[in-house]
């Protein structure tokens, strides 16, 4: 008897200000109707949805995958690793453990529904698009509704594609990467974040469909800021995301990730990985928007954001991590540096907003091994509502790491007096001649500050647009100036209703 | 302008005042004298709408309107300023950004679009220049490391950049130096003409040498006490407040 197994593509628009809203009724839908236009088979066919994971799944995920033998096996050894190990319990947040064998691994893909116009979205949703600013076509576009002038999108991609292909970039989701350059693939892959680093890599290791993999050859600077956005209707981004970016040496990219849009995404589980390698004199730049679904005021559902990012710095290179966090019911996430070569720098700027019952533990690790090698960290966590907001961050000066210098600030901003701000820094320094600076403040938005405002004639909601704004400019200036403004206007809208 | 009946307020339970009847009329200047803590700065507070602050009794009417229902921004919306004894510090929100924002949501308030940039570029020009403001100045955050003195500056900048009906300015001589003094009067003067009108609460009979009242009210325990001209404040500065106390208590 075959294994009852429908494995189902699932393919959101993969546009950095776009995600799906994609509920359990239109998944049920879209088995009964059987549509699966990507036509993503395995030879064991079922209409039933299966839960769970063995290795049976992973075996069908890499051969839908098409993917080579080598890639089979180090998934496969992934899962082995995963299936050995226990979730971490050490970050500053409480809820109910996902049932990782009542979990699809697949998920169906998200067709155009012909009958559905934007009169049957969520009203709120639309007015927050509204907000943001997104056109019409793109909220159809998160929506799954049918768009007129999708040509025009794919060819601005195309003609975006053609760019990058003169230059010798490779962008591409990381699916064809393992087939089209493996010898890349296999270089990299898991060198930064090895399978068995934590519970949730190992499982991304084992599982992930999709993702981005970058390229940047020798001596090339990106002419253009890589996003996901470029990649729309190409490929899809899903639970377990993988990303590989690589800037060989001498080279320089900037690649912008997430949306500001609010991701109404079902799968309660995500996690991610990315690994990026800055070879000599490279220096990447990582920008983040994170806005997945936090779950409602009373802090039912929302998605555990669970994310390991990690890159290595060779000689004289760079990595600068900016994120602005403002979604997920759970986030676990720490981007990290290893500066392995001597002069190499990392960056890490971080904007962290929980509201409601959110909880985020998040921050960094800069690992100098390196001489003369420089980080610098800052951190702006904002708390309303009922929620816990911690950073936590490591900054470790290895022996032989002469002359390291970190400068970090962790500033904690309080709305309320339900909220929490929490501050873990983990200093290991092995190096006398190492220097380091902490600083560290928390404030609370003040009835002074906002009795101001309002006498100058700015309403409450504005007035703390403002403040927030204000303490988080440090950061925001780090955003490429598009992604600033729309990132501005979320910080805006995660915090309404906040101070009453 | 300002029509204020036997107004009593309160903060936490505590009745702080007791009865204020001032009837303020365009083109005036009135100044608001007392010991501490005879509620001056409640006044103020009060008639900006402060949260606080309850209205136990009385009215407050502005232009007509009864106030009481009207949140502060609206008020400073009707064009109610108040130049703050404390101005609270804002980090990273330059003063230009704070003011942008405080013009174009009066303007929005208003059913007006928002100010054209080089409009606001230009008043901003103009009203640095009145209150000899230096240009970096005005990229700094908003009272973050400003001397008492810049503060105050500040504070009259935007009453100048507003250019409200009413405004009330809250102590704003304490602090200041001779010559930052004569800086704010002179352009507190400025912006003075029949159609708007100035409170001013003070300890001292020095701004108003600068910024002469056409009024003077003496504050005692919530209420006004005493009222006369510009000499009343001339003998307070001679004689203190104790023969007021003994007049009004036998």
């Amino acid at each position: 008897m075959p294994i009852a197994l429908a494995v189902v593509e699932k393919v959101s628009h993969y546009n950095f200000k776009t995600m799906n809203k994609f509920t359990e009724d239109d998944l049920r839908e879209e088995l009964k109707t059987q549509e699966y236009e990507y036509g993503f088979y395995t030879d064991i066919e079922s209409d039933t949805f299966p839960k769970g994971l063995n290795e049976d799944i992973v075996r069908a995920i890499s051969k839908k995958k098409k993917e080579p033998q080598w890639m089979t096996d180090w998934r496969l050894e992934a899962f082995r690793i995963w299936e050995q190990m226990d979730e971490p319990k050490w970050a500053n947040v409480t809820y109910k453990k996902p049932d990782f064998q009542d979990i699809s691994y697949y998920s169906a893909p998200k067709s155009v529904d012909p009958n559905k116009t934007l009169d049957d979205v969520d009203e709120d949703l639309l007015a927050m698009y509204k907000k943001l600013g997104i056109s019409i076509d793109e909220q159809k576009m998160m929506n799954n509704i049918a768009i007129d002038i999708i040509v025009d999108s794919v060819s601005v991609a195309t003609t975006f594609k053609k760019t990058l292909a003169e230059k010798g970039i490779i962008f591409c989701p990381i699916s064809e990467a393992i087939i089209e350059h493996p010898e890349l693939v296999k270089k990299y892959l898991g060198t930064i974040v090895p399978q068995r680093d934590n519970f949730y890599a190992a499982l991304n290791s084992a599982v992930f469909t999709d993702g981005s993999f970058c390229y940047i050859p020798k001596g090339v600077k990106c002419p253009m800021e890589l996003s996901t956005y470029f990649r729309i209707n190409e490929g899809g981004t899903g639970q377990f995301e993988r990303t590989l970016l690589i800037a060989d040496e001498g080279s320089y990219v900037s690649y912008l990730e997430g949306c500001t849009a609010p991701a109404r995404d079902e799968n309660q589980l995500h996690a991610a990985v990315v690994e990026l390698i800055a070879l000599d004199d490279a220096e990447i730049k990582y920008s983040t928007v994170q806005n997945w679904y936090p779950g409602n005021a009373e802090g039912k559902g929302g998605v555990f954001n669970f994310v390991t990012k990690r890159g290595i710095c060779h000689k004289n290179s760079k990595i600068s991590w900016t994120q602005v966090e403002t979604g997920s019911a759970i986030t676990w996430k720490y981007p990290s540096c290893i500066l392995k070569g001597d002069n190499s720098i990392g960056e890490f700027y971080s904007i962290a907003v929980t509201n409601n019952y959110q909880q985020a533990d998040t921050g960094t690790k800069m690992i100098h091994i390196g001489k003369n090698t420089k980080s610098t960290i800052i951190s702006k966590g904002i708390s309303a509502g009922k929620s816990q907001n911690s950073y936590r961050g490591l900054v470790q000066i290895h022996s032989r790491a002469e002359n390291a210098r970190n400068f970090s600030q962790c500033d904690s901003l309080l709305m309320g007096n339900d909220c929490g701000a929490h501050t873990f820094p983990y200093i290991e320094v092995k190096n006398k001649t190492a220097q380091i600076e902490h600083e560290a403040t928390t404030s609370k938005i003040g009835e002074d500050q906002i009795f101001y405002c309002n006498q100058r004639g700015i309403d409450t909601e504005k007035a703390i647009a403002l403040i927030v704004n204000g303490f988080s400019k440090d950061v925001l200036n780090n955003l490429p100036m598009e992604f600033a403004v729309e990132a501005q206007k979320l910080l805006e809208i995660s915090l309404e209703g906040s101070v009453g | 302008m300002l029509k204020i009946v036997n107004l009593h307020a309160s903060a936490e339970g505590k009745t702080i005042l007791n009865g204020i009847n001032l009837e303020i009329k365009a083109g005036e200047v009135h100044a608001i004298m007392g010991p501490n803590g005879s509620g001056k700065s409640t006044l103020a507070a009060v008639i900006a709408g402060k949260e606080e602050y309850t209205v136990e009794k009385g009215k407050i009417t502005f232009e007509g309107q009864d106030i009481d229902e009207l949140s502060a921004e609206e008020r400073a919306h009707k064009g109610i300023f108040l130049s703050f004894q404390y101005p609270v510090e804002i980090p990273g929100v330059s003063v230009t950004n704070f003011m942008k924002t405080a013009i174009n949501e009066t303007r929005k308030a208003k059913g007006l679009k928002d100010m054209p940039a080089s409009e606001m570029l230009k008043l901003i020009r103009e009203k640095s220049e009145l209150l000899e403001i230096d240009r970096k100045f005005l990229s700094r955050s908003l009272n973050q490391g400003f001397s008492g003195g810049e503060k105050k500056r500040n504070e009259i900048f935007q009453m100048a950049l507003l250019e409200p009906k009413l405004a009330i300015l809250d102590e704003t001589d304490s602090g200041l130096d001779i010559d930052a003094i004569r800086i704010v009067s002179n352009g507190v003067n400025k912006l003075k003409n029949e159609n708007n009108a100035i409170v001013i609460i003070t300890h001292y009979q020095r701004l108003l040498d600068y910024i002469v009242p056409d009024f003077v009210h003496v504050m005692h325990n919530g209420k006004i006490v005493k009222s006369g001209t510009k000499e009343l404040a001339l003998k307070l500065e001679e004689k203190g407040y104790d023969w007021i106390k003994k007049e009004v208590y036998g």
